[in-house]
């Protein structure tokens, strides 16, 4: 312990003799850190936002009846391990309607995982805007049910959503949507579904969920109207949005609705899986370019412990006679670069704090895709965590090799000149 | 009574080619005598001098100080023995320039660690003071003249009461007052503190004024026995 306190007032006595250099040295680790942390930040405050507009604009499970699912020809049934092989084969002709939605919604809802279930009847429609047909969709809801699953309330615009609920031929609509139509709320608009079928419903409201995906596209009306356009029967309905607590379970718990009820289940990670793998590429891209940061910073330090150690052969040499072993003189430059990667990582995490405010405060436009004002930054303290660690280990590992070479200086070498 | 005994001390240097340095030394050195090695350049007494002070281990024979076999030791025990053991004085100072005068001196007493700070500090005073250093005990050891240089490394060779203290040319970089100077300290260290000193030299007036002159040539000892 003493000759570790002896060992750092040497080590403290090299670094303040030589201020230049080692500020040099420690700005080299503070800019690879302050990078990361600022870098980290922002991608993974995009991430987050990313995920979480995924959950919005989608359940956690949808299960539908997929026609599209391949299916075995009839003439492999017939002859199974047969030579038959049909190609090209074609779906059925089969109504996407899943049957006993509602009964089957009731039963999802006891389990103790699920927080909501709701049915709904989505449809192709296309929204009329003087002689331009504008393509969209519109879904028929429980739109309180629906509220329940996706806090509708707090994504209105214009209106309420029980408006819906008093106006029989009403519907709410995406603001993306409206802006295209050039509509407000309290106007009509003229739809048409793909068999034809006209209607013209008023606009009691406008949502923004925050992706142009959505807004730009969707509108919401009454289970019974939407039924009514599509000239279906009151059971008809084609999907069912299943909320759970912990969307996280979404991906193991699907299977089993899916097992259960005999139509398809998925989850929203499947569904989005294009938006996912965005994070994963800014995840690769942040971590890469830190890394890369960080290896340069330590070919700094290790260039720079090389230089001190050949300047400071003499003194290692007169240590050596003096009693030092080869273990006090490593840990002499050891302590010097833990605490040059102490302090320029502790720089580091400052600046990468201060340069992520300064992120989270500019201006930035999301544009048609994004409906946000400010990039979204995330502050949390695990990166800054990650980012001291990142630093010291980078740093010790760069002070190491030098270190080990003071050690072995033979002496004798140097004081007979 | 002996402080320092080697027997049968042989090395090779290798390089460029396989050359005998040292042929079969046998040495010993009387506790408090103020001993000097000379010789033509490469007749091994440096040489020898780096075995006799534990950090050259490549040689052949026995080596025993203050009692302790040192032959075939590992370097962190050696280390610790010279820590305690030995002082060093050489030709070219060798202070640790960033470090004070005081700091310096009390650098080996600090790394054996059986004293506290305070204590160190008042021997290092003492040992400055012995010296005629003590006024400059604050400055940075690289503000000194090489004179003043010499006298610090002395006190820093004395911190622990070394058994022995060695030196390598200790007047090889001196004026003829600064030698004269260090010559008078290190008879006093003898003749006041039975100190014992054994210094490689050139200078034959430093030398005939030792308490004993071992000659050496061709890697034997051939006067002084």
């Amino acid at each position: 312990m003493e000759s570790l306190l002896l060992s750092a007032q040497i080590a403290w006595v090299h670094l303040v003799s030589k201020p230049k250099q080692t500020l040099i040295a420690m700005l080299g680790v503070t800019f690879g850190i302050g990078m990361f942390i600022a870098m980290v930040s922002m991608m993974t405050g995009l991430n987050d936002l990313t995920e979480q507009l995924a959950m919005t604009s989608s359940p956690d499970i949808r299960i539908y009846h997929d026609i599209t699912t391949e299916r075995v020809s009839i003439a492999e049934k017939l002859n199974p391990g047969g030579i038959t092989y049909v190609h090209h084969q074609k779906p059925k002709n089969e109504s996407i309607k899943v049957r006993g939605a509602l009964k089957m919604a009731e039963s999802i809802r006891q389990h103790p995982e699920v927080k909501g279930a709701s049915v709904l009847l989505n449809s192709q429609v296309f929204y009329n805007y003087g002689p331009v047909q504008l393509n969209g969709t519109i879904a028929g809801v429980d739109i309180l049910e629906e509220d329940k699953l996706f806090d509708l309330k707090s994504k209105m615009k214009e209106g309420r959503i029980e408006n819906l609920i008093t106006n029989q031929d009403g519907i709410l609509m995406g603001t993306g949507l409206a802006k295209k139509l050039n509509v407000r709320a309290g106007d009509r608009v003229v739809i048409t579904t793909p068999q034809g079928f006209t209607k013209t419903l008023k606009i009691v409201g406008l949502f923004q969920m925050g992706i142009g995906a959505v807004d730009n596209v969707k509108s919401y009306a009454s289970l019974g109207m939407v039924q009514t356009i599509l000239e279906k029967e009151k059971s008809y309905i084609t999907d069912i949005n299943v909320k759970l607590f912990d969307f996280k379970r979404a991906k193991a718990i699907a299977p089993s609705l899916q097992q259960a009820f005999g139509y398809k289940a998925e989850d929203w990670e499947t569904a989005n899986a294009t938006m996912l793998l965005g994070v994963i590429i800014r995840n690769i891209l942040t971590y890469s370019v830190a890394i890369t940061l960080l290896v340069v910073a330590g070919f700094g330090i290790y260039n720079i412990l090389s230089i001190t150690i050949h300047n400071k052969l003499k003194d290692i040499a007169i240590l050596k006679a003096m009693g030092f072993a080869g273990k006090d003189v490593k840990q002499i430059f050891m302590i010097q670069s833990l605490v040059i990667g102490f302090i320029g990582s502790v720089m580091g995490l400052i600046i990468g704090f201060v340069l992520s405010l300064l992120i989270s405060k500019a201006p930035f436009d999301g544009g048609d895709f994004l409906s946000i004002d400010h990039l979204p930054v995330n502050f949390s303290s695990t990166y800054y965590f990650i980012g001291i660690v990142f630093g010291i280990l980078t740093t010790a590992l760069a002070g190491y090799l030098p270190s080990r070479k003071a050690a072995h200086v033979d002496p004798i070498e140097i004081l007979r000149g | 009574m002996s402080v320092l005994r080697a027997h049968k001390l042989s090395k090779y240097f290798y390089e460029p080619e396989k050359f005998q340095v040292l042929k079969d030394v046998d040495l010993t050195v009387e506790r408090g005598q103020f001993m000097a090695l000379v010789g033509k350049s490469g007749c091994g007494k440096s040489t020898l001098m780096y075995i006799l002070s534990t950090m050259d281990t490549q040689y052949q024979g026995e080596l025993e100080i203050a009692g302790t076999r040192l032959t075939d030791q590992d370097q962190n025990f050696l280390a610790a023995f010279r820590n305690k053991h030995i002082g060093f004085v050489f030709q070219f100072h060798y202070l640790l320039p960033e470090f004070t005068v005081l700091q310096n001196v009390m650098l080996p007493a600090l790394k054996l660690g059986n004293k506290g700070k305070e204590e160190v500090e008042a021997n290092a005073m003492e040992k400055l003071n012995m010296l005629g250093m003590k006024e400059h005990a604050t400055k940075l050891s690289s503000k000194l003249s090489g004179g003043q240089q010499q006298r610090v490394a002395i006190a820093r060779a004395l911190i622990n009461n070394p058994d022995i203290i060695m030196g390598d040319e200790p007047t090889g970089n001196l004026d003829s007052y600064n030698s004269d100077l260090v010559f008078e300290i290190f008879q006093e260290l003898t003749h006041t503190y039975q100190q014992t000193i054994i210094a490689v030299t050139h200078d034959a007036s430093f030398a005939k004024r030792s308490d004993r002159v071992v000659e050496m040539s061709d890697g034997k000892i051939i006067n002084g026995f």
